[in-house]
C-alpha cells in the first residue's frame, strides 16, 4: 500500500525535528568544552550522569555514539578496523566501533570529543568494563568503575552497603578531578529534573497502549537520546513534555503510526540500528506495530526505588535494579508485564550477537511467554551495529511467517 | 611416574570418581570458576568439585543458549540438562562473566541439583569498599551453607580448611617450580593431569598424593632440556592435546596464567587472622580473572614478569572462543609482549573443536619460529 505525501507528512512527528537540534546542540557543546574550560566524562548509558551534570562536567555517550553509528551503517568498516587491531569479532560491536574510531577519529561525527574522565558502571554487562580499561590505556585518563552486583533473586543489603558507599567514592572522583565540590543543593535539583524526566519518558512510552498506537518503537528508539544523554536537565523536561502533547494530539486526531494498524507486537533487545527503516517498514507493511519495546523502557523501570527526597541514597538502588541486572525469571516477569500493559499480539526478540547478558536468557523468556501467554515469539537473529551478522532474506522469509500465524491466531 | 596414575584415572573418571566420594557419604558442590570459595564448601562438609564440559554434542541447550555462547558454558548446561550430572548435590556461581551469570540463572531455572547458591563477588577488586563486600559476600555465603546443612560451621572447621588448601596451593606452587627449573622434570599431559585432578579428587587424599609427588620430583635427577620455554595464557584449558602437541613440537610449559592453573592455586592464606579476613585477602590479592578489574595494565605487567621471571621463549594465548574479558585483553597484553621482544601466539579453543591437525601445524610453526 502506497500513501500520499499528505498523509506521509501528517504521519511524521514533528518533534523529531526539535530533537534534532537538541542533539547537534548538546555534540557541539561537547566538540567545544574544552574552549570553555569544561570537563568531559564518557559514561556507560546505564551509568549515573546526575552527579556529573550537577558538576556541570559534559557527559559523552559511547554507546550512543555507537548507535549513530550503526545506524549511519558506518559499523562493518569501524568493526573490521578493530578486529586488525586485534579484537575478536565475536566482540560487541559498540565497543569493536567505538575502539577504532578513537582510533582514527572516524564515524558519522569524525570521532567523540576525548575524554578528561571515565565513568563506568556495569549494570548492563561485564563488557563495558573491558571496553572502558582499553579506553583508559589508550586516552590514559582515570577510570572510575561504579560496581552494581547483580541481583539474580535479590537487592541484598550486603549489595545495598557495597553500592551506597561507592557513590560516595564516586564524588569524591569526581571533586578530585574537577578540583571543585559538589553542590548539594545542585545535585538535589538535578535529582528532581532526573526524576521528573523519567516520568515524562515513562507517559511518552505509554501514548503506546492507545489503540492504534501514535508512535511506535521506531520513534522511542530515536527519541530515546534525550533520556540517555541529557537526563538531568531541563532540556530534557521540556522536550519530553512537548512531545507528550503532540502524542495526545496525534491520539485525539487519529493519527497512528501504522497507517492501518492492526496488530500489536513488543520487541525485545537493542534495535538493529543499520536496518530500521526496512524493519519499520517490513512490520507496517504487516500493518503491525512495534507498540513498545523493553530496550527504551529500561531508562524508566527503577523509577520506583528513587526517593526524590533523598536522590544520593536512593541512586544505589536505581541503579542496581534496572532489568537487564535483574535475574532472567524477573526479566521475563516485566516482559509479561508490558504484554499485558500494551495489549500485544506478538513478541519479537532480536537475538544480539553483541549483548550477551541481554541474549541469553531470552529463550527461557520466549518459552515463558509462549506458556503463559500462548502469543507468538520470534527470534531474529542479528547484531546491532554490525551488518555482516544479519540475512535481510533470512529476516524477511521469517517476519513473514511469523505474521502469518498472528493473522490466523486474530 | 606412578604416583600420577591416580590423577589420570581420576580425570578420565569424573562420574566414578563421583560414586567412590558418594559410596563415603561425601556431597559434591560442583563450581565452573576459580573464585568459588572451596575453602568454604569443604568446612560445611561438601566436596567441592569444578565442572568441565564432557564435550558431548550440544542439543539440549540450544534451547536456552544461543551458538555465540562459550562452549565452556554451553556444554556443562548440556551435561546438566542431559542428566550426566547426577552425580551432583549443588551448584555454586561465583559471579565472573556476562554468560555465566545468565547460566546461573538458567541453571536456577532448569535444573534440580539440589544446593544453589549464587556468590555475588565484586567485579572490581582494588577498592576499600569492594574488599568490605568480597568480606560480606562470602560471609553470606558461608550462612546459605549452614542453613542448607543444619548447623553452623565450626571456626576450628574452617581454619583446618584453609590449612589444607594451603596445603593443596603449596605442592602445586612446588611441582611448578620444579617443572620451570627442570622442564623435562615431569610430561606435559601428566601436568595436565595433576592439576585437573586437583579440581576434583578428595582434597586430603590429593593433599598427600601431591606431597609424595614433589618428594619423588625432588629426588628426581633431570637431564638438562633444549626444549622450548612456553608459557600458556588465557581462561581454562581443558584440552589435554595442547600439552601434548606443545610437547611435540619441542616445547615445554614452565608456567601459566590460567583459570586452571597458577591463577586457581597461586598464593597462600594467612592461617593465623580471622577466616573470612584470609579468605578475602587471598581472593581479592591473587592474580586476577579478565572478568575482574584491579587496575588497566595489571594483567599484561604480570605476563611480562612471569615471562621474564621463567626465561620464557614465547607465551602462547590459549582461551575459549566468544569469552570476552580474554578477547578484550588480548590486544594490549600482546602489545606488552612485543614491546618486551617476547614471542606469542594466539589459540582460539573450542570444546566441540574437531581434528588438531591444524592446531598441531600451528604450534610446531610458532615453536620453531621462537
Amino acid at each position: 500500500m502506497t500513501d500520499t505525501e499528505p498523509q506521509k507528512d501528517k504521519q511524521k512527528i514533528k518533534a523529531a525535528k526539535r530533537m534534532r537540534e537538541i542533539m547537534t546542540a548538546y555534540y557541539m557543546d561537547a566538540m567545544t568544552a574544552r574552549e570553555n574550560n569544561k570537563k568531559i566524562a564518557w559514561i556507560t548509558s546505564g551509568g549515573p550522569v546526575e552527579p556529573l551534570i550537577a558538576m556541570d562536567i559534559i557527559p559523552v555517550y559511547p554507546e550512543n555514539h555507537g548507535a549513530m553509528i550503526g545506524a549511519s551503517k558506518m559499523g562493518e568498516d569501524l568493526c573490521v578496523k578493530a578486529e586488525e587491531m586485534g579484537y575478536s569479532s565475536d566482540l560487541c560491536s559498540y565497543a569493536r566501533a567505538d575502539i577504532s574510531c578513537a582510533q582514527i577519529n572516524g564515524g558519522p561525527i569524525g570521532g567523540l570529543p576525548k575524554p578528561d574522565m571515565l565513568i563506568c558502571c556495569n549494570n548492563i554487562c561485564g563488557t563495558v568494563l573491558k571496553w572502558y580499561e582499553v579506553q583508559a590505556r589508550h586516552f590514559k585518563v582515570p577510570l572510575f568503575i561504579l560496581d552494581t552486583p547483580v541481583c539474580h533473586t535479590e537487592y541484598s543489603p550486603e549489595i545495598a552497603t557495597y553500592v551506597r558507599r561507592q557513590i560516595d567514592d564516586y564524588i569524591v572522583f569526581l571533586e578530585t578531578a574537577t578540583g571543585r565540590k559538589l553542590d548539594p543543593d545542585q545535585m538535589v535539583q538535578v535529582g528532581h529534573l532526573a526524576l521528573k524526566g523519567q516520568k515524562l519518558w515513562q507517559k511518552v512510552l505509554t501514548t503506546t497502549t492507545h489503540k492504534p498506537s501514535p508512535m511506535s518503537a521506531f520513534d522511542a528508539f530515536f527519541f530515546l537520546a534525550l533520556i540517555v544523554t541529557l537526563r538531568g536537565t531541563q532540556t530534557a523536561v521540556d522536550f519530553y513534555e512537548e512531545l507528550i502533547l503532540e502524542m495526545e494530539e496525534r491520539v485525539q486526531a487519529g493519527i497512528s503510526s501504522v497507517p492501518h494498524e492492526k496488530y500489536r507486537l513488543l520487541w525485545d533487545n537493542l534495535p538493529v540500528w543499520y536496518q530500521l527503516k526496512w524493519l519499520s517498514k517490513k512490520f507496517s507493511d504487516h500493518n503491525a506495530c512495534l507498540v513498545a519495546d523493553t530496550y527504551t523502557s529500561a531508562w524508566c523501570s527503577s523509577i520506583k526505588y528513587i526517593d526524590e527526597n533523598n536522590f544520593l541514597d536512593s541512586m544505589a538502588e536505581a541503579y542496581t535494579r534496572i532489568y537487564l541486572n535483574n535475574g532472567v525469571d524477573k526479566m521475563a516477569d516485566q516482559v509479561l508485564d508490558m504484554i499485558r500493559l500494551y495489549d500485544v499480539d506478538g513478541f519479537v526478540m532480536h537475538s544480539n550477537r553483541s549483548c550477551k547478558p541481554y541474549s541469553f536468557g531470552q529463550m527461557d523468556i520466549m518459552n515463558i511467554v509462549r506458556e503463559k501467554t500462548g502469543i507468538p515469539v520470534l527470534m531474529l537473529e542479528a547484531d546491532m551495529v554490525d551488518p555482516r551478522s544479519f540475512s535481510l532474506s533470512q529476516a524477511d522469509t521469517r517476519i513473514d511467517a511469523f505474521m502469518e500465524i498472528i493473522k490466523q491466531k486474530g | 611416574m606412578q604416583e600420577i596414575t591416580p590423577f589420570h584415572t581420576a580425570i578420565n573418571d569424573l562420574a566414578g570418581l563421583a560414586a567412590g566420594i558418594h559410596k563415603n557419604s561425601g556431597k559434591i558442590i560442583g563450581y565452573m570458576c576459580s573464585y568459588a570459595p572451596e575453602e568454604l564448601i569443604y568446612a560445611a562438609g561438601f566436596h567441592p568439585m569444578r565442572l568441565f564440559s564432557s564435550k558431548s554434542d550440544i542439543s539440549l541447550a540450544e534451547n536456552h543458549l544461543q551458538a555465540y555462547c562459550c562452549s565452556l558454558v554451553r556444554g556443562v548446561l548440556e551435561d546438566s540438562l542431559a542428566g550426566r550430572l547426577g552425580y551432583l548435590n549443588g551448584m555454586v556461581f561465583p559471579h565472573t562473566c556476562d554468560s555465566i551469570q545468565r547460566l546461573s540463572d538458567i541453571w536456577r531455572l532448569n535444573t534440580n541439583h539440589g544446593f544453589f547458591a549464587d556468590v555475588i563477588m565484586p567485579a572490581k577488586l582494588n577498592t576499600p569498599s569492594a574488599r568490605a563486600y568480597m568480606k560480606d559476600v562470602l560471609k553470606k555465603f558461608q550462612t546459605d551453607l549452614e542453613t542448607a546443612i543444619g548447623h553452623s560451621i565450626a571456626p576450628e572447621d574452617l581454619k583446618a580448611s584453609i590449612c589444607l588448601f594451603n596445603r593443596i596451593r603449596k605442592h602445586l606452587a612446588r611441582i611448578y617450580e620444579l617443572k620451570s627449573k627442570f622442564p623435562s622434570i615431569i610430561r606435559e599431559k601428566d601436568l595436565f593431569a595433576i592439576v585437573k585432578g586437583a579440581m576434583v579428587m578428595d582434597r586430603k587424599e590429593l593433599a598427600d598424593r601431591l606431597e609424595n609427588i614433589v618428594q619423588r620430583l625432588e629426588q628426581k635427577d633431570p637431564s638438562p632440556s633444549s626444549a622450548k620455554r612456553i608459557i600458556l595464557s588465557g581462561s581454562i584449558c581443558d584440552m589435554p592435546d595442547i600439552y601434548s602437541l606443545i610437547e611435540a613440537a619441542g616445547g615445554m610449559v614452565v608456567a601459566d596464567d590460567l583459570c586452571t592453573g597458577n591463577r586457581w592455586f597461586e598464593g597462600q592464606m594467612d592461617e593465623g587472622i580471622d577466616p573470612l579476613e584470609a579468605l578475602t585477602a587471598r581472593y581479592a590479592d591473587r592474580a586476577i580473572c579478565p572478568a575482574k578489574h584491579s587496575g588497566n595494565t595489571l594483567r599484561g605487567e604480570n605476563l611480562v614478569r612471569l615471562a621474564k621471571d621463567h626465561k620464557a621463549d614465547g607465551v602462547i594465548f590459549a582461551f575459549l572462543k566468544f569469552c570476552d574479558p580474554h578477547a578484550f585483553d588480548f590486544p594490549y597484553m600482546k602489545d606488552f609482549l612485543d614491546k618486551a621482544a617476547i614471542k606469542s601466539l594466539h589459540l582460539e579453543l573450542d570444546d566441540q573443536q574437531q581434528g588438531q591437525g591444524q592446531l598441531s601445524t600451528r604450534l610446531e610453526t610458532f615453536i620453531h619460529m621462537i
